[in-house]
């Protein structure tokens, strides 16, 4: 099918695009990399009277270290994290999970910011944003505040973004040092969104203990789901068997999986336990 | 510069396999549906028309990317290679000849859209495994052949550009 008409309007500079958006009042939409909304749109499960598109925003799209933070602005393409070495050296589970991210042709077009906007509870970025207590970075025209990614998230394709606002940059802590990271997803093809994915990073000394620990589930709850209760568990430990267990029994039971036809709520509150391991597992290179 | 106002139509310019080309486009027009119907370049195929199939993959500016998932006015400036701007006059693509040599078409809907994504593949990556042939077709479907001789295909030519 074919999008219903709109308006639409190629900003040149961030402010214009915000001057825009707050014409266009409550039916304006902002158009990233597309990926998700031109899908919504085609199929008419969704429409808009008018677009701001982004995407001549060459100030939008960059990769930048700040000390301990990753700075990646929001119109920055998934293949040019992926293949960042500046990501791969300052947090390299954003580079596995931005290879997990659709496919080849969806990355070369798509966005982090397009992806965390969207707010699918079974997309990558979500999830290693809430994994790694991502902040991000929000504009309107007279206001600029940053929110947190565990509490930017609110339902399925639900965020706590205003209409008026862009996602403008989102930023990552750099890994410390000894942090080693698991990353698990479950999907019938490469590249289709997870049925459910764990993303987590421990910090290790030399001996193994773990120091540090942030563990967050996707696909398994209507938001991507932080779940602190599995810190104390790892803390402390060198991964045995027994705590592996504990982490990932208090994982599935922090979930509130709903089912569909890709898996019950039951199955993915059981791939939950299953890859939490797996997730812990790899992380401590066992 | 002027100030950036919404519009319901807008004019576009964008080279084509080389070829300049500019048109007035409605702003909702599909970048596919503007190959296909503005510039009567068939070879890019719809099929799902949201972005799942991989039919409608072209190579804009150098990536691939599905053109049934942007907006002809998107292109405004860009520059696009199709099907139609892979040979080279007579002589095929070595993918295209490669395709040809291993049976890797059956009824050839889904065919433009594999070249278009392995052309992008192969020059990210010259020489891939299997698997990362396998993950890097991953976005297109075929209902009539299988994968395998696609793969086989695209294996052929990274081993010729070994040699």
């Amino acid at each position: 099918m074919k999008p219903a008409p709109f308006k639409y309007a190629r900003p040149g500079s961030v402010d214009e695009a915000l001057a825009l958006l707050q014409a266009g009042g409550d039916e304006a939409k902002v158009l990233a990399g597309g990926q998700s909304l031109v899908p919504l749109l085609n199929l008419r499960m969704a429409s808009v009277e008018s677009i701001v598109d982004l995407n001549r925003l060459d100030d939008l799209a960059y990769i930048k270290r700040d000390n301990d933070t990753l700075c990646i602005g929001a119109m920055t393409r998934h293949r040019q994290i992926e293949v960042s070495d500046a990501v791969q050296a300052a947090q390299p589970l954003l580079c596995r999970a931005a290879a997990e991210v659709g496919h080849l042709a969806i990355r070369n077009r798509g966005t982090i910011g397009g992806s965390l906007v969207h707010a699918d509870p079974a997309a990558e970025w979500p999830l290693v944003a809430a994994a790694l207590d991502a902040q991000l970075v929000l504009r309107s025209q007279d206001n600029s505040r940053t929110v947190a990614a565990r509490e930017f998230f609110l339902a399925p394709l639900m965020t706590a973004i205003e209409p008026t606002e862009i996602l403008c940059e989102v930023r990552f802590p750099v890994a410390p040092a000894g942090a080693v990271w698991g990353f698990q997803e479950l999907c019938r093809r490469p590249g289709d969104f997870a049925i459910v994915a764990i993303a987590c990073l421990l910090t290790l000394d030399d001996s193994g203990t773990c120091s540090a620990a942030s563990l967050a589930v996707g696909g398994a709850h209507s938001t991507p789901l932080h779940i602190a209760d599995v810190e104390p568990i790892v803390v402390g430990s060198q991964g045995d068997a027994a705590v592996l267990t504990a982490a990932a029994e208090k994982a599935a039971a922090a979930v509130e999986p709903s089912g569909d036809v890709h898996g019950s709520a039951d199955y993915r509150r059981r791939m939950v336990k299953v890859l939490t391991q797996r997730a812990l597992q790899e992380a401590w290179g066992k | 510069m002027a100030k950036t106002q919404f519009t319901e139509l807008q004019t576009i310019r964008v080279r084509v396999n080389g070829h300049e080309y500019e048109r007035e486009v409605p702003v909702r027009r599909l970048l596919a549906d503007f190959i296909r119907h503005d510039l009567g370049l068939t070879a890019t195929h719809l099929g799902c028309e949201h972005g799942v199939c991989g039919a409608c993959t072209i190579i804009m500016d150098g990536e691939s990317v599905r053109s049934c998932l942007l907006f002809a006015v998107q292109a405004d400036g860009a520059e696009l290679q199709t099907l139609e701007g892979l040979a080279d006059g007579d002589e095929m693509h070595p993918l295209q000849q490669a395709f040809w040599d291993n049976h890797a078409l059956q009824c050839g809907f889904c065919t433009s859209g594999f070249l278009m994504s392995a052309v992008d593949l192969l020059n990210k990556n010259p020489q891939p495994s299997e698997e990362e042939i396998r993950h890097g077709l991953s976005g297109n479907l075929c209902r009539c052949t299988g994968y395998a001789n696609i793969i086989k295909a695209v294996q052929a030519v990274a081993e010729q550009s070994q040699s």
